[in-house]
């Protein structure tokens, strides 16, 4: 107890049950604040799936377009999305609104961090979508348009379906990165758990603030975890 | 009556030009083997009768409509909406099955009645019991193929293309993928869709079966037709010389 109060470094008085009662006051309101922290990091995270997931595939497609024009732009785009910081990333998109069509910025900060999470990940799960359909063998193509699917036909009851179950594991690798990675949303000074934990560190001198904050996202990676060893083990039923 | 009329096929993949003037006919209830050594193209005819590839010359024609027409030379095909009829009137088994992993052995069968044919469930599900009864493979409706031998497999990849009902049936080389010792099972299955008069084309190795099931033989060579005729005269006396030699070294390698 004497070393968490002094983590906190919380107001003393001298009466031990009135120190324990700030100190649990102190130590509720810390887990409310960083808990709000954590929402925001959440929504950062499920917005940018939201987003991400499904702007992966025309990128994923665009690569392995037959278009020569169409395959380069989107090597480039891919070669420069993945290959610069995404604190760099977040920086530019807030700022290109104003230096480079001169449009005065306000409340930008979450759509900005949003619009550049979700470009920079969609470029990731394009990688592993493309390596996903590149896995599904040429016969199952073959089959379904001799069998006369119509290509959406094919792509949505005969590919889809196995390109899921190839790339859970790589998916699941990228996901909990990104529950990490929301931390970087702070370059913007969105007030995500990281900021939050790290601002009220510093204010009380305390490290609990950011041992509870690991804890968070422990948590969050534990259940992303679990999920998708679930989702695994329901599509083990085949091959 | 004609299903299948082949007029001066040819194709070429870059330089490498893989079927020379092909031509044959098929009639109603006729069954072709179409043999030949590796590399003669034989697996290409099948893909462009079957849309896989397109030709480069010549006609193709399934009863009265037209898959491609040749004009000076150079095919011309059809419109989409043309080929998606032109495919209903056909079907082909792979020589490595493809069934469809994620599915059931029943929903392999289904699935393409239900929205391809656009046939009711019910009515999808009941062709599809009969077929699996037919190839003695009733107690595996809910297997997946994963949990199939080579032979059940490939006996689910054919009662599938017969789902759909089609007016002639492709094979190409459907027992090359399997033990010897499960060849015997489907050679039976497609033996007895002979006896049903289904009109079928079967590139096989397999010479005894070709000579006992098939009405006519083709021999390819380097993409051309060298003989035609009918099965028994070209397996037990062929004239050309490069048939002798193909059937020759068959003999002596099995
Ligand atoms: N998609 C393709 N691209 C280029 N060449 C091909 C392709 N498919 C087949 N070929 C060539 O065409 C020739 C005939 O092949 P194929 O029709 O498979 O013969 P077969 O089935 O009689 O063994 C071979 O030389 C093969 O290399
Ligand atoms: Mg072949």
């Amino acid at each position: 107890m004497q070393f968490l109060s002094l983590l906190l470094n919380s107001a003393s008085g001298t009466d031990y049950t009135e120190m324990s009662m700030n100190f649990m006051g102190d130590f509720w309101n810390m887990i409310v604040q960083l808990a709000e922290g954590f929402g925001v990091s959440i929504s950062i995270f499920f917005l940018t799936l939201l987003f991400a997931l499904p702007l992966a595939l025309p990128i994923a497609l665009g690569r392995m377009s037959k278009i020569k024009v169409v395959s380069k732009l989107i090597e480039w785009l891919l070669l420069i999305v993945r290959g610069t910081p995404l604190m760099l990333q977040l920086i530019f998109v807030y700022f290109a609104p104003y230096y480079l069509f001169d449009i005065p910025l306000s409340g930008y900060r979450f759509p900005a961090t949003i619009i550049a999470f979700s470009i920079n990940y969609a470029c990731y799960f394009a990688e592993i979508y493309r390596s996903g359909l590149q896995a599904i063998p040429i016969g199952q193509h073959e089959a379904a348009s001799v069998l006369g699917y119509k290509k959406s036909q094919t792509f949505f009851r005969i590919v889809l379906p196995q390109v899921i179950k190839h790339i859970l594991p790589p998916m699941s690798n990228e996901v909990i990165t990104l529950i990490k990675d929301t931390a970087l949303a702070q370059t913007l000074a969105v007030v995500e758990l990281f900021r939050v934990a790290n601002t009220m560190a510093s204010s009380q001198a305390s490290l609990l603030p950011i041992i509870i904050a690991g804890v968070f996202y422990l948590i969050g990676s534990f259940i992303i975890t679990r999920f998708f060893n679930f989702a695994e083990r329901k599509l083990n039923y085949y091959r | 009556m004609s299903v299948l009329s082949v007029q001066n096929a040819s194709k070429a993949f870059g330089e490498n030009k893989v079927l020379k003037n092909i031509s044959f006919d098929m009639n109603k209830g006729d069954v072709l083997a179409i043999i030949g050594p590796s590399g003669s193209g034989k697996s290409t005819l099948l893909r462009c009768c079957t849309i896989l590839e397109k030709l480069d010359g010549g006609t193709i024609k399934y009863g009265d409509d037209y898959l491609c027409k040749d004009n000076n030379g150079i095919s011309g095909y059809c419109t989409k909406e043309q080929m998606a009829l032109i495919r209903k009137k056909f079907g082909l088994v792979f020589q490595n099955f493809n069934l469809f992993p994620h599915f059931s052995v029943l929903k392999n069968i289904v699935d393409p009645v239900v929205n391809v044919l656009n046939k009711s469930k019910e009515e999808a599900k009941e062709t599809a019991v009969q077929l699996l009864k037919k190839m003695d493979l009733s107690d595996k409706a809910n297997a997946y193929p994963c949990e199939l031998s080579g032979g059940q497999q490939q006996r689910v990849a054919i009662a599938r293309a017969m789902a759909m009902q089609p007016e002639v049936l492709f094979f190409d080389e459907p027992t090359s993928a399997l033990d010897p010792e499960l060849t015997g099972e489907i050679l039976k299955v497609i033996r007895d869709l002979a006896n049903e008069h289904m009109t079928m084309v079967v590139v096989t190795h397999e010479m005894a079966f070709a000579r006992e099931v098939a009405d006519r033989v083709i021999f390819m060579d380097n993409g051309f037709i060298v003989e035609e005729g009918k099965a028994s005269e070209i397996i037990d006396n062929p004239q050309n010389e490069r048939t002798k030699l193909f059937l020759q070294r068959f003999k002596e390698n099995g």
